[in-house]
């Protein structure tokens, strides 16, 4: 009965995406891999087909990359009904409908959530009005600060100093342009590795002749006449003149659209089970929508079984696979999501990339390498257990580092390792600020149980 | 023990031709330890990737201890430092990134990809000599002499010196080869002939701090980036390791893709076909024929644990990268020659941070003398099969690969 339901969903059932970006794609690819013949439909509220982002705050901004051809490679035909420019505003579980803004409906018999997140713009709406006020988020953003940039701003304000903004604070001291960071907390990229590695990042920006603002928020933008942005005040009483502000201040995940559906999606994100199954609001799971990406938030073993929310592309791409797998097969084909998460980064030309969850960590060894050369390898420890690493200009080791998460192997790590310093000896506190003090956000959101087995041993497949 | 260790067998030149069965063999134990004093070998995919990327494991000879030394690979006393590949970050880091400030990205992306036309214009020639014959030896005619004339003109060195430093690059290849460690002597002659060769270079290095042209050796020795200069012997344990691993590899490749090709006419058809193929055909050759078949040069620094097996602080560890590369447990169907292959994540080129500094250039190289070669040759036919083999049990490869032909197009 149920075999024969999934063997009439694989032949001639109606399958839906909503969200046309990269988890959107790659699960309808995986769809039409898996044999999925029935008909797909990619809902997507910006214009454009799926597009890659990560250039976007990087080539794209040196004028290396075109901010509109950044498409992502095809890996096959998805043979889809392509809804472009019209967002999703509402979500009928019972008729298994999806409304569209132009007033459309979409039936169907599987769902998938990949709506992503959006950047969070600037709280006051006067002032984020202002021209030269821009988010980056979007290829039409990245095509409008590359135009602006290229103009010769007399100094540009970066507001936030997570990834995104020390990538634009890169690429304008790389086009020569004066650029001032401000940021809440105490260092740049505190929220995602912790103030240690955090502090390393502010002598890159220091270096790199970016005038750093620390511990500081922006209290207000000030327009000219006509209604172009001048100056920024500052909470210490400062006043910083610029012409170009760029509001880097993390993101908001799109799940507005699926408020009183009955799901259970909301700031977070939309959570799910580790087979990206969509739990409603009373936390019962459902049978026909599915999730992926940025906006999805689920429980991973590895890590204590908290609901991961991860902003990393590689997760994007690994949890539509599974997603779509799972969606056309049958409970006891499917598989869980349990990537370890990763990602990467590149400002001030240093390539850095973390794996696991560093603002679980609580201390932090230097295992290799040394924070003064900026070239490091840095492992967090939570209870007792390696939790993550990053690295500075040493991505190859990582993978090492991965294993060690994926065992849970013993915190501190007391066995010596090529290019171990004194100073990587002994476990200092990592350093990450108080999570009620809100930053600009990790990429990473944590809630849930608190970890208990540590037995866990991965066996990686093909 | 009634026969060979299966170490002694991989080595044993009798086997060249055909490893692969005792690779298989070797997989079954995978962590293989078959003399008190003999290296822990290792032939299975995961644990040979893993290992590359533990920072446990060292390139350095001085963490060799007593109990795993081997006499006769003792430390280099005579002269030249050791190269970047038997070093350890930091040092390593420092003299790889020096060296690749003038061969690849960021400094110099597109330095092996604008070479395209030269070496094409390479390759052609050497073709365009076979014109009257209608039997070849791929390696002496193609082969070899193809990659040294591009290393040649990369670095700087006078293609005409070729006989000269030849004659000190087979010594130190053979030094590199375990199977022929049979007395101190052959070590001894290995890094003898490494020193001489690099004083051979060292008269090149001088008249290029003078006179610096648009070459390797040049940059190697004006270099003067944020990690300051390399000293002189450093840029001669530098140019000699490019100087032989730029070739001594390739030629293999190239050989070991025309003896594949030769053997599986389908795709010798399709190639023909289309030269963009080349691309694919190259990446499959790297996973089922890899030029570099081990690593024998690897000592972990503490105890580490491989499947259950200790291996204690200052061991040797072979990695034996062809057997891992036909590791059923990573790749399906190993021992087929698929170029349609999608899942190809070899380890033709060793990975982390000791990963062929050499690939881009590489596979550019064999990419176009494949393409080109069958393009060319009408009807091409093995003269005999298997050819004979170089001793070498790691720089594995046909020491003459004779063909004949019906004419060139």
């Amino acid at each position: 009965m149920v075999t024969d339901y999934l063997d009439w969903l694989r032949r001639e059932g109606r399958i839906v995406i909503v969200g046309a970006s990269l988890a959107g794609l790659r699960a309808a690819e995986t769809l039409r891999a898996e044999g999925f013949a029935g008909s797909l439909t990619m809902i997507g509220d910006e214009p454009n087909e799926p597009y890659d982002r990560p250039p976007l705050s990087k080539a794209v901004l040196l004028g290396k990359a075109d901010a509109l051809h950044t498409e992502l490679p095809r890996r096959r035909e998805v043979d889809a009904k392509w809804r472009l420019g019209v967002p999703a505003t509402g979500l009928d579980m019972t008729e298994k409908r999806v409304r569209l803004a132009d007033g459309d409906q979409v039936e169907y018999d599987r769902l998938l959530i990949a709506t992503g997140v959006r950047a969070r713009p600037w709280p006051k709406e006067s002032e984020a009005q202002l021209d030269g006020v821009i988010l980056l988020r979007t290829g039409g953003d990245a095509a409008a600060l590359y135009r602006r940039l290229k103009a010769g701003p007399r100094r540009v304000l970066v507001i936030g100093a997570g990834f995104a903004g020390s990538e634009v604070a890169s690429a304008c001291r790389e086009m020569g342009l004066a650029v001032t960071v401000a940021e809440r907390a105490g260092a740049p990229l505190v929220g995602a590795l912790g103030g240690v590695i955090g502090s390393v990042s502010a002598e890159l920006y220091r270096e790199n002749g970016v005038d750093l603002r620390t511990g500081v928020m922006v209290t207000g933008l000030e327009g000219d006449s006509v209604g172009r942005v001048k100056a920024a005040h500052l909470s210490d009483g400062s006043a910083v003149e610029t012409d170009l502000v760029v509001v880097s201040l993390g993101s908001v995940r799109n799940t507005e659209w699926l408020s009183g559906s009955g799901l259970g999606a909301g700031p977070r994100g939309i959570a799910c089970d580790a087979g990206c199954r969509a739990f409603d609001f009373r936390g019962i799971v459902t049978d026909d929508i599915f999730v992926a990406g940025d906006v999805a938030r689920s429980p991973h073993a590895l890590f204590g079984y908290q609901f991961l929310s991860l902003e990393h592309w590689g997760n994007a791409v690994a949890q539509a696979e599974i997603a779509a797998h799972n969606m056309i097969s049958s409970s006891s084909d499917r598989r869980p999501h349990l990537w370890v998460p990763a990602f990467w980064s590149s400002q001030f030309r240093v390539n850095i990339k973390s794996v696991g969850v560093p603002p679980m960590g609580e201390q932090i060894m230097i295992t290799q390498g040394s924070l003064a050369e900026r070239r490091f390898v840095g492992v967090y420890g939570y209870q007792g257990r390696v939790i993550a690493a990053v690295s500075f200009d040493n991505t190859r080791w990582l993978e090492f580092y991965q294993r060690q998460i994926e065992v849970g192997a013993p915190f501190p790590v007391e066995y010596p390792t090529v290019d171990r310093r004194p100073e990587g000896r002994r476990p200092v506190p990592a350093d990450f600020p108080d999570p009620s003090l809100p930053t600009h956000g990790p990429t990473v959101t944590l809630s849930g149980y608190s970890p208990t087995d540590r037995q866990l041993v991965f066996v990686p497949a093909h | 023990m009634t026969h060979a260790s299966l170490l002694r067998q991989i080595t044993d030149y009798a086997n060249r031709a055909n490893p692969y069965p005792l690779y298989e063999e070797l997989r079954k134990t995978p962590v293989l330890h078959e003399e008190e004093d003999g290296p822990y070998v290792i032939s299975s995919y995961w644990d040979i990737e893993s290992l590359l990327h533990d920072p446990r494991i060292s390139s350095d000879q001085s963490n060799v201890t007593a109990a795993g030394e081997d006499e006769l690979s003792g430390p280099e006393a005579t002269g030249l430092p050791p190269s970047f590949i038997r070093l350890d970050p930091p040092e390593h880091d420092r003299l790889r990134r020096m060296a690749n400030s003038s061969f690849g990205p960021p400094h110099r992306p597109r330095r092996i990809d604008s070479m395209r036309g030269e070496l094409a214009e390479i390759v052609t020639g050497l073709i365009d000599d076979f014109a009257d014959a209608r039997q070849i030896d791929v390696v002496d005619r193609f082969a070899y002499p193809f990659p040294v004339t591009v290393i040649c003109r990369l670095l700087g060195v006078p293609r005409e010196d070729e006989p000269r430093f030849r004659a000190l690059v087979d010594p130190i290849v053979a030094g590199l080869d375990p199977g022929s460690r049979t007395s101190a002597e052959s070590m001894k002659t290995a890094q003898e002939a490494r020193l001489q060769l690099g004083m051979y270079l060292n008269g090149l290095v001088e008249q290029r701090a003078k006179d610096p042209r648009e070459d390797m050796l040049s940059d190697l020795v004006n270099s003067n980036g944020p990690d300051g200069a390399m000293t002189t012997m450093e840029v001669l344990s530098t140019a000699v390791l490019l100087l032989i691993a730029g070739h001594e590899t390739t030629v293999n490749l190239i050989t070991n893709g025309m003896l594949t090709l030769l053997r599986h006419p389908r795709y010798l058809q399709r190639l023909r076909d289309d030269p963009g193929l080349s691309v694919k055909i190259v990446e499959e050759l790297l996973r089922y024929e890899p030029p570099v078949q081990l690593l024998p040069q690897r000592t972990c620094i503490t105890d580490i644990e491989v499947r259950g097996v200790t291996i204690p602080k200052g061991s040797r560890i072979w990695l034996v990268l062809a057997a891992g590369n036909r590791d059923p447990e990573r790749f399906h169907d190993p021992d087929r020659f698929d170029p349609d292959r999608e899942d190809i994540q070899h380890l033709g080129f060793g990975s982390g941070i000791h990963s062929c500094f050499g690939a881009p250039l590489a596979r550019l190289e064999a990419q176009l003398a494949l393409a080109e070669l069958v393009r060319r040759l009408d009807n091409p036919r093995l003269v005999e099969d298997p050819p004979p083999y170089r001793p070498n049990a790691v720089l594995r490869g046909p020491r003459h690969l004779n063909i004949t032909f019906d004419g060139l197009r």
